[in-house]
């Protein structure tokens, strides 16, 4: 399994440099992958905007988002965006969708959110094929050995999409029993629609280890809108490097290919006490 | 700290008694009086004695001291009683637990009020809902969703004492009735009567009184009850009420027990649940101290996983007491086999440990010998010249040989086109008798079996002009299909396709009426838009399965959507009315399929996905079924066969296969 390193792009306050700090730390450190949420009302940073930023300053890692509200953008902007960072970063993007849980920003951006399910399998569909003859460039394959597609989301139909369209399936966070159950569905879907192998499996978790009190209140605020689940997710932050580790064995176990640890303040500190574990093998 | 509770039931006055020792200020209020209940005797597991041990002795004594304990299940069915031994139950009454649970919490000190009726638990600093499963506070300050679980049910008590969990099944000519039933005390045994909607609306006890039901019953279960009396406890009709609430926790109030879930009584696990939430708060309250909110946080987290485990069994359960009418046809052995894993926790494997005799009869009885016989397990039964019940697709004739030699009894090849334009991929190959006579005889040589799937992508397809039942895209950006006009051309094709597969040495051919491809375009209400005869959506398929099944000889099966888990779309009915109409038109096996009619679809994925469709389809229609649905275990394929729910599994490939 690899680790990949989220960057401080929803964290309030996060200005350019010290997203740069984090994204050159990962380049040095042990890390697969930098990654980026999407959040429109918020006090953050625009996840392509905030991934090319980071291709300016590294060399090596993939430039992940984890995901992206698709449905925000059409699927032409989308692809624009995308094909952008991949072009600024020599190739290493990674494309992680899902519709998102957050009514609001769909009112924030105009769209009908009624469709979101329907308008990302729509965007999934337009990146597969019509994208290629549609002029929008600088022209990319997405889908591996492309750009590689992870799709998110637990119901049946978004697995379903995600089998469709997707190399793999982006989890959305829990405990590893959680993402194990998850990943047995996703490959499920995946033998259901009759593809060969097996989906790409992405998990992600909180640190919280340097300040879990400051960690914990920025995830009940960043999660408000879902009420009571906000304290749930503030409760699964990872507050020490023994939890860590504990959630790198149990993602592993559960067949995980990439764990991507985010942030809860634009603090480096959880990210160099992290690197320790990671360069210590247990990746 | 202060805590009130609403609710003394047994999750109520088990949380009163656990805060008490930890030193809360506890008040209770009921709104009944202290001895007023309902319902009879209440189920518990081994698992569940040890955590009320470890949580309070004392009640654990006195429960211990006073209930009933069996291990086995005895099945009532066709006039034959069959047992099964090595199971470990508990139960008590539930009146009698009241009892303790009121002395032990008055005695630590719990200020118990009752006839005291509140809407919400006083203020406090905690303040718990434990008011059960009509629980007026959820409803008034939760989003729960609650609907009606299982058939119609009353909850009855009888003298007679009962030395097993007994399952009684009476057929009438309203439909099948069923017992549950088990003793909880010296005395007395719980014996609740539940059927289908229907069948109790046809049996008309919709209108019957009190009085009449109980008569009914007690006529139904005559001989079953050996003479003994039903008695009532407000004993009325009832619809389970299956509770689900996404959050059990509020500032800070909080859900215990029935208030917060259910599970379906076919599972006996409500009061197991409910007390071992009482554990699991008490215990966050202590970890946490005074952060209320990270304690009921933490006693969500706990709770939650373990209740979604035991909803979705009581799920399955419930649902198969739905469908036990369709199983009376079933011999007693593989009746019983069918009930005892209904809820999949218990399995082949895990039963042939707890009482390994009635694994060696269902075996014996499956391989068709005496009841006295040793027989393999249930998937090495031969069925319809094939070696075992194991089946897997493949896409190439190595792997398929792999797949043989590893023990695979058929192997399905990669789908072959009848027209050029029929292709999936540009890949997809057209029907070559050489090269599948060799394929065959190599697939022979290790010993498995072929099969063949004739296919037309239909609105699927990637090559050319396509066509479709009607113009229907399948997907954004997807080319829009013709209407198909040259039907009968399509017709020969996949005739002189089978023709010319039979005496190849293919053992099974496998005709694709599914997954959005042309036939099953024909289906679906979602993609027949036709006005001409082929709108019907039987008449299209039903005439190319005929022209099949004239041109080739041997064992034919139809690869079948058999519902489009979609609005709109055709149903389990509607697939289990066609699979009946296939069975008339001869075909041997239907392979289970659903959904993909379109690609926006609502599948519900997880182990064994489409092994209740297929169930529905088989015993509804009498057909023999193979199905997949992410089986990747040995354990769950004999299950399934065994349980009569498939004839044959196709079995999931659990390497880590090539990632992309």
């Amino acid at each position: 399994m690899r680790i990949g390193i989220g960057l401080p792009n929803t964290v309030p306050g996060c200005d350019g440099s010290a997203l740069l700090d984090w994204a050159r730390l990962a380049d040095a450190g042990p890390f697969d992958a930098v990654a980026v949420l999407d959040r429109l009302r918020y006090d953050s940073i625009e996840p392509f905007a905030a991934l090319a930023a980071a291709a300016a300053v590294t060399s090596r890692v993939r430039l992940a988002t984890m995901i992206a509200i698709g449905p925000l953008r059409t699927p032409a902007a989308l692809a624009k965006q995308a094909l952008s960072v991949q072009a600024l970063s020599g190739g290493r993007l990674t494309l992680g969708l899902g519709i998102g849980a957050r009514l609001d920003d769909y009112a924030a951006a105009e769209v009908d959110h009624r469709t979101r399910g329907a308008a990302l399998s729509r965007q999934l569909a337009y990146l597969r094929g019509p994208v290629a003859e549609s002029g929008v460039g600088p022209a990319a394959p997405f889908g591996a050995p492309g750009i590689p597609l992870l799709v998110g989301g637990t119901s049946g139909s978004a697995l379903a999409r995600m089998a469709r369209y997707g190399d793999g399936y982006a989890h959305g966070g829990g405990p590893p029993r959680a993402f194990a159950s998850a990943a047995a569905k996703a490959r499920a879907a995946w033998q259901d629609l009759g593809r060969a192998g097996e989906p790409l499996l992405w998990g992600q978790a909180y640190l919280a280890i340097g300040d879990p009190d400051a960690g914990r209140d920025y995830l009940r605020d960043y999660y408000a809108f879902t009420g009571p689940f906000a304290d749930k997710i503030a409760a699964g932050a990872l507050t020490s490097v023994r939890a860590v580790r504990d959630v790198i064995r149990g993602y592993a176990e559960a067949g995980c290919d990439e764990l991507v640890l985010f942030p809860t303040s634009a603090d480096a500190g959880d990210l160099n006490r992290i690197a320790e574990v990671v360069d210590g093998g247990s990746a | 700290m202060e805590v009130s509770i609403a609710g003394a039931g047994p999750a109520g006055l088990y949380l009163a008694i656990l805060l008490r020792k930890a030193g809360h200020d506890v008040v209770v209020h009921e709104r009944n009086a202290p001895d007023a209940t309902f319902g009879w005797g209440v189920v518990f597991s081994e698992e569940t004695m040890g955590a009320l041990r470890d949580a309070d002795p004392r009640t654990h004594l006195e429960i211990t001291d006073s209930f009933a304990r069996w291990s086995t299940i005895d099945i009532r069915y066709r006039g034959e009683v069959l047992r099964s031994t090595g199971h470990s139950f508990t139960a008590i009454s539930r009146r009698h637990l009241l009892g303790i649970l009121q002395r032990r919490a008055a005695e630590l000190g719990a200020d118990l009020r009752f006839h005291s009726e509140v809407d919400e638990p006083p203020e406090a600093d905690l303040r718990v809902a434990a008011d059960g499963a009509n629980s007026r506070v959820r409803s008034a300050r939760f989003k729960a969703k609650v609907v009606p679980q299982g058939g119609k049910y009353v909850w009855f008590g009888t003298d007679l004492v009962l030395d097993s969990f007994t399952f009684a099944f009476r057929p009438t000519e309203f439909g099948l009735f069923q017992a549950h039933a088990y003793p909880f005390d010296e005395h007395t045994s719980t014996w609740i009567v539940e059927c289908a909607e229907p069948v109790w609306r046809r049996a008309g006890l919709a209108e019957m009184s009190e009085e009449d039901s109980i008569a009914f019953c007690e006529r139904l279960f005559a001989d079953d009850l050996a003479g003994h009396r039903l008695r009532s406890n407000r004993s009325l009709w009832l619809d389970f009420p299956l509770v689900r609430c996404p959050s059990w926790h509020r500032g800070n109030l909080v859900l215990l027990g029935d208030a917060a879930h259910t599970a379906h009584f076919s599972i006996g696990s409500g009061t197991k649940l409910a007390m071992e939430d009482s554990i699991a708060l008490a215990a966050a309250l202590d970890r946490h101290g005074t952060d209320l909110a990270a304690a009921l946080t933490d006693y969500e987290l706990e709770r939650q996983p373990v209740v979604d485990r035991f909803q979705q069994a009581a799920g399955d359960s419930a649902a198969y007491f739905g469908r036990t009418g369709h199983y009376t046809g079933f011999e007693p052995v593989q009746f019983a086999f069918n009930l005892l894993t209904r809820s999949g926790r218990i399995t082949h494997g895990t039963l042939a440990q707890r009482d390994p005799a009635l694994v060696r009869s269902v075996d014996a009885w499956f391989a068709g010998r005496g009841p006295d016989a040793v027989a393999p397990p249930p998937l090495f039964a031969p069925l319809l010249g094939l070696p075992n019940r194991l089946a897997a697709e493949v896409s190439d004739v190595d792997s398929a040989v792999a797949r043989a030699e590893a023990g695979i009894g058929l192997v399905l090849g990669e789908p072959v086109a009848v027209t050029p334009e029929g292709r999936l991929t540009p890949d997809t190959p057209l029907f070559e008798e050489a090269a599948w006579r060799a394929y065959a005889e190599k697939v022979r040589e290790a010993g498995a079996r072929l099969g063949l799937r004739l296919t037309h992508a239909g609105a699927r397809g990637t090559q050319g002009p396509l066509v479709a039942a009607s113009p229907v895209p399948y997907g954004p950006f997807a080319p829009v299909p013709t209407e198909l006009t040259d039907l009968d051309g399509v017709l020969r094709a996949f005739a002189d396709t089978a023709a010319r597969a039979a005496g190849t040495g293919i053992d099974l051919l496998e005709l694709d009426i599914a997954d959005g491809h042309l036939l099953a375009g024909f289906r679906s209400p979602l993609t027949n838009r036709r006005s001409d005869e082929w709108a019907k959506p039987h008449a299209f398929p039903l005439a190319v399965f005929d022209a099949v099944r004239a041109a080739w000889p041997g064992t034919l099966s139809a690869r079948l959507t058999v519902t489009d888990w979609s609005p709109k779309g055709a149903t389990i009915e509607d697939g289990t009315a066609f699979a009946r109409l296939l069975r008339e038109h001869g075909v041997d096996l239907v392979h289970i399929r659903a959904g993909h009619t379109r690609p926006d679809f609502h599948p519900e994925y997880r182990r064994g996905y489409l092994t209740t469709l297929s169930d529905r389809v088989r015993n509804g229609a009498g057909v023999r079924t193979m199905v997949g649905g992410y089986l990747t275990t040995l354990d769950e394929v004999n299950t399934v066969v065994a349980a009569g729910r498939a004839d044959l599994c196709l079995l999931a490939d659990p390497r880590p296969g090539a990632k992309p």
